[in-house]
């Protein structure tokens, strides 16, 4: 969209000038009227094309915050015991505060300055330098504090996903050091090698490693999947799970929660195209089909098995196929993304019913089951649907379009894929035990047996979620 | 004077009311219960995991009635309770030694 306002002005400029020129030579060198026009029409539209697509980046900032809460405080609350529901909420609710802190201190600048390979450096600390200026780097056309507000929402989002994995029994004081540590340790670096500038795995900036990833299967939902994983394994199973019933006290609010994540991940994903262009027109289409075509695979296979379609099932489909998505939503065309998303509900409903209590683990909310493996197979297939004709972003010297996944012919990308896939996985479980390691030394991990039985909404918020009586 | 404890299915508590106004019995006590008796209750499946729902929601009403009506009201309950289907419920009467209303200190018959 960009360029093609711009060539449309360059020609535009060139035949009324040497029209307009003529005449005037006799005049001298001075610029002409007609000149002055140009170049005043010409940044005209650049600054209408820079409204425009800072108008949709604002609004898909909010969405994506949208996400965590109410979205994801929602879904996951719902699907505890009515004890547990506020401390649940809580838990995404603090990441909205804690990590917008970290990240203006220190976190966007670790993230997306220009560092090594690895991490990011210390020019944007205390946010300094970021303002209204573009940072052409990254995305050209809106204000560098745009660009780092809707990036900031991800980091929110990303450690409130683990929550789901350690509901209804872990310490508020370690959660919240958990979290802090986490940050540094997985989410920044993982942020910068794959979208921050000379990235070990930015195909676009300059990365050793090109790796698609548009709007965070790697950086987002494998890092948080995996490290659920891990948190889930070593803090153990709940009081009394799996035989006791432990049943999700509303579905009603996990359906609300699930539909407002559906439409956050337009946010998400759509404006990860960092513009109003027709780029996120294409990965708004790509969510959308992807998060249709899961629910129905998870409820065809729900069906079959269990005998009935359940709505919680439905809803587990819509995330699963949002998550696969999420990586491809800016390279592949609707009807991959329907083979994307149906896969994805396919492959979570197995994870969630039948790995899950195989190996016996309590990912209470299956945190792991949807975004680890969902965040997996959906970068490991945008490798293989990658295309071109979506997304001609990377260019050889001649200005052309370079080829992206297999379908475009470029085998290499699948391998490209399970590297980036690797390293995810790598950092995401080895730091997150680590971090967990410390936490349990220094403030213990887990609640008390006494006040888990009690619920963490009375020990540790003093509060219940549900006073109908007063 | 005879107490009669109802258990009864929900669904079926405004009929019963119904049915008991119609007669004239004018006071009762309401409350939510949960349990079951030879109903075996349901299964629930939360991604993969089986639940054996076993304690059902239950209506209890509570009446006091003088004994010589006692019959009458025990006979239109349980018409007005009745489904035919497994989980309908139960009837319990006892013997209520005294009575006493709380306004005015009525007791025995007069304080129903």
């Amino acid at each position: 969209m960009k360029l093609r306002v711009a060539t449309f002005w360059k020609q535009r400029g060139w035949c009324c000038a040497s029209f307009a020129l003529s005449p005037l030579a006799a005049w001298g060198q001075a610029a002409s009227p007609a000149e002055e026009r140009l170049a005043a029409l010409e940044a005209a539209a650049q600054a209408a094309q820079g409204a425009g697509d800072n108008a949709w980046m604002l609004v898909s900032t909010a969405l994506v915050l949208m996400m965590t809460g109410p979205g994801l405080a929602l879904f996951y609350g719902g699907l505890v015991r009515k004890k547990n529901v506020l401390g649940t909420m809580m838990q995404s609710f603090s990441m909205m505060a804690l990590v917008s802190v970290l990240w203006a201190l220190f976190g966007y600048s670790l993230a997306f300055s220009e560092g090594n390979a690895f991490t990011g450096g210390f020019r944007y600390l205390f946010l300094n330098g970021v303002g209204a200026e573009p940072n052409g780097d990254y995305a050209g056309t809106i204000p560098h504090q745009t660009f780092m507000l809707f990036q900031l929402m991800f980091a929110i989002i990303t450690p409130a996903l683990i929550t789901g994995a350690v509901a209804e029994r872990m310490k508020y004081s370690a959660l919240l050091l958990f979290m802090s540590l986490w940050l540094v340790v997985v989410y920044l670096p993982m942020a910068h090698m794959v979208w921050g500038k000379g990235g070990l795995f930015n195909a676009f900036l300059g990365g050793r490693i090109p790796c698609f990833d548009f709007a965070g299967g790697t950086v987002v939902h494998i890092t948080s999947g995996v490290s659920a994983l891990v948190c889930a394994v070593y803090l153990g199973k709940r009081y009394g799970y799996p035989h006791e019933m432990i049943r999700p006290h509303s579905l009603v609010l996990s359906f609300i929660g699930a539909c407002l994540l559906w439409v956050g991940w337009f946010g998400f994903n759509a404006g990860s195209a960092l513009g109003a262009s027709g780029l996120a027109t294409s990965a708004f289409a790509a969510t959308h089909f992807g998060a249709a075509a899961a629910t129905i695979g998870w409820l065809i296979a729900e069906w079959r098995k269990m005998g009935k379609p359940s709505v919680l099932g439905g809803i587990s489909g819509a995330v699963a196929g949002l998550v696969a998505i999420t990586p491809a939503s800016g390279f592949v065309k609707p009807m991959p993304a329907l083979f994307i998303g149906f896969a994805a509900g396919v492959c979570c409903f197995y994870m969630v019913t039948a790995v899950k209590h195989r190996f016996g683990y309590d990912d209470s909310l299956d945190a792991f089951g949807i975004h680890g493996a969902g965040g997996t197979l959906g970068a490991i297939l945008t490798g293989v649907f990658a295309t071109r004709e979506v997304n001609d972003g990377l260019k050889d010297a001649s200005g052309n379009a370079l080829p992206l996944g297999l379908v475009d012919g470029n085998f290499g990308q699948i391998i490209n894929q399970f590297a980036g896939t690797l390293i995810a996985w790598i950092l995401a479980a080895a730091g997150t035990f680590v971090i967990l390691k410390v936490c349990d030394v220094l403030v213990g991990l887990r609640v008390h047996d006494q006040h888990e039985i009690e619920g963490l909404d009375l020990s540790l918020h003093g509060e219940e979620g549900y006073n109908l009586e007063s | 004077m005879k107490k009669i404890e109802a258990i009864i299915q929900p669904f079926k508590l405004d009929d019963v009311k119904e049915a008991l106004k119609g007669i004239g019995v004018d006071g009762m006590t309401i409350s939510d219960v949960r349990g079951h008796g030879r109903q075996k209750g349901h299964k629930e499946v939360y991604r993969g995991l089986e639940y054996n729902v076993d304690l059902l929601p239950k209506v209890k009403l509570e009446i006091v009635v003088t004994d010589q009506r006692c019959q009458e009201v025990v006979d239109t309950l349980a018409q007005a309770a009745r489904s035919g289907k497994i989980g309908d419920g139960k009837i319990f009467v006892s013997d209520i030694r005294e009575a006493i209303r709380i306004r005015n200190g009525d007791r025995g018959e007069s304080a129903l």
